[in-house]
């Protein structure tokens, strides 16, 4: 393993020596590393890029399933299927680093789909980072697909603070009843970046619940777009919220889609959009910071 | 030591005369160091502005604000925090994803331990484990933002402290800590203490009660050469008697 790909694991993992427990570490559209476990089994596809990662019923594990890429001129797309056994109790950390040395571009495609089965809870990780020097422009498109079954709990963790020039996330979920989401997204963008972000959650059983939160923060010239969707098909409750700082000249847009085609469905959306507030700005230079101290004070507590 | 010189401040007021109000009038002041002062008087009679200025999130249109002989008068907002002046905002602000720690650790000016940041909390009558990892967002009530407010002014342990009407939204099992907390404070660090209140109570405690009413210091003095007069309901201070202070 090169020094690239150490330090792209370190940043968007929280491996250190040995793996225990199963895991899958793709470099450059290739498999650097894999290991299954009693439990988790994790089997390459046959006649496309990827992996079935099988998870027994009531297995406890957390299982590491990174990507990186390493150099310029890399189009990586991999597929990569979850299937997680009732009432196990897993932690899939995943997340994608893309470094660029050359003029030409470099990205990685990841697709991922999760079928998650009764009383089974799942929390999964996804940081997504980009370094270098080269020009060539770092690009992740992770996609995500979930279906739910009854009384399962998906709580999806994905952040992207530094480095990734463009990116496109899709994440569709179906819920049955009693199961329940929860997808918070962090996101910062600088120079020229570009950020878009789709969800799109079907509520299709009785007393199923989404909640989908989005923290972002534009600088300079970098655009973000913010779509989300929640159909409530029965007896539900959604909410999804969208939170962003712009500095500087970012642009960000928020499009909210709610629809409620059952009486008994609750669905919510918030979104709030502006710079940062004068007064607590003001608030935190009283207490002795300056104005630039106080600014990456409270871009940094929004993105915790 | 602080000393106001010679104070003037308007605002933009496009229902004034010459689409200016003037807030502070030529104001001349002197607060010794360790004493507790509380200024007093109507509403809009500019005491919160004095306090801003003092601060320097207002900028004094003429005039010298000199700190311990230092004149501070161009100084920025934290440039005078770091000479030791401390302001807690009547309408204290809310942060989303900065917590309780956060703030009192950023007030002290390093990482404290939990056992003090907890007792700056329990202070001001906040039950620690309940508010330390709490975000000083919108959940929390008016009352417990007030409190996390005077907490991060008792953390920064400054010679100059200003609270702004730290009474208002406080209910009335928290005011009579509040006396305590202010009582405690001045013991500890030794510094001067400037409160804006309303409060006869706070009144009470003060070494000086300075009266601002219409931008002009109209009465200065111990509590018992000015408090029974302000007590009065034509009290001849204020421009429009007592009751326009409340």
């Amino acid at each position: 393993m090169n020094d690239i790909t150490k330090r792209l694991l370190s940043m968007i993992t929280d491996i250190s020596g040995e793996i225990k427990g199963a895991f899958n570490i793709r470099v450059d559209g290739g498999c650097e590393a894999r290991q299954s476990s009693e439990n988790v089994d994790i089997i390459p596809k046959v006649g496309q890029p990827g992996i079935d990662i099988v998870i027994k019923p009531n297995t406890k594990e957390k299982i590491y399933i990174p990507a990186c890429v390493t150099k310029s001129n890399v189009d990586d797309l991999v597929y990569n299927d979850f299937y997680v056994g009732e009432n196990a109790d897993v932690t899939i950390v995943a997340g994608c680093g893309v470094h660029t040395d050359g003029e030409e571009d470099s990205q990685h495609n990841g697709i991922h789909r999760f079928f998650v089965k009764r009383n089974a809870k799942v929390r999964y990780e996804e940081k997504h980072v980009g370094i270098g020097e080269g020009t060539g422009k770092r690009i992740i498109n992770p996609q995500t697909y979930i279906e739910m079954a009854p009384d399962s709990y998906m709580e999806m963790d994905t952040v992207q603070i530094k480095g990734v020039d463009s990116t496109k996330r899709e994440s569709k979920a179906v819920l049955q009843s009693g199961a329940k989401l929860v997808i918070k997204e962090k996101i910062m963008t600088h120079g020229d970046q570009y950020a878009e972000t789709n969800f799109q959650v079907d509520l299709d059983g009785e007393d199923s619940g989404a909640d989908l939160i989005s923290r972002s923060v534009a600088r300079d010239t970098s655009r973000q777009l913010f779509r989300s969707v929640i159909n409530g098909n029965t007896r539900c409750t959604g909410h999804s919220e969208c939170d962003a700082i712009i500095m500087d000249k970012g642009v960000v847009s928020a499009i909210p889609e709610l629809t409620a085609n059952d009486i008994d469905a609750a669905l919510i959306h918030e979104a709030a959009i502006g710079k940062i507030a004068g007064e607590q700005l003001t608030k935190l230079m009283t207490l002795g910071l300056t104005s630039e101290e106080a600014e990456a004070k409270i871009v940094e507590g929004f993105l915790k | 030591m602080l000393e106001l010189r010679n104070i003037s401040l308007s605002v933009e007021d496009q229902f004034a005369q010459n689409n200016t109000k003037e807030i502070l009038r030529d104001v001349n002041l002197t607060i010794e160091t360790g004493k507790f002062i509380v200024i007093t008087g109507p509403n809009g009679g500019g005491k919160s502005t004095m306090a801003k200025m003092i601060a320097g999130i207002l900028k004094p249109d003429q005039g010298q604000i000199l700190l311990d002989g230092e004149d501070i008068t161009n100084l920025d907002i934290t440039e005078r925090a770091k000479r030791g002046v401390s302001f807690a905002f009547q309408q204290p602000v809310r942060f989303k994803g900065i917590t309780v720690r956060d703030l009192i650790n950023l007030a002290a000016g390093h990482e404290i331990g939990d056992c003090e940041a907890c007792a700056y909390l329990k202070e001001v009558g906040l039950c620690a484990k309940d508010y330390i990892d709490r975000e000083v967002n919108a959940s929390l009530s008016g009352g417990e933002i007030k409190r996390i407010e005077i907490a991060t002014v008792m953390a920064r342990k400054t010679k100059l402290s200003i609270f702004d009407e730290p009474e208002a939204g406080i209910d009335l099992w928290s005011f009579n800590n509040l006396i305590d907390v202010f009582r405690k404070m001045r013991a500890e660090i030794q510094g001067s203490i400037l409160i804006i209140s309303h409060q006869e109570r706070i009144l009470d405690i003060a070494d000086e009660i300075i009266v601002l009413a219409d931008g002009r210091i109209s009465a200065k003095g111990t509590k018992d050469q000015v408090l029974p007069e302000l007590l009065k309901d034509d009290c001849r201070y204020c421009v429009a008697g007592r009751r326009a202070m409340y």
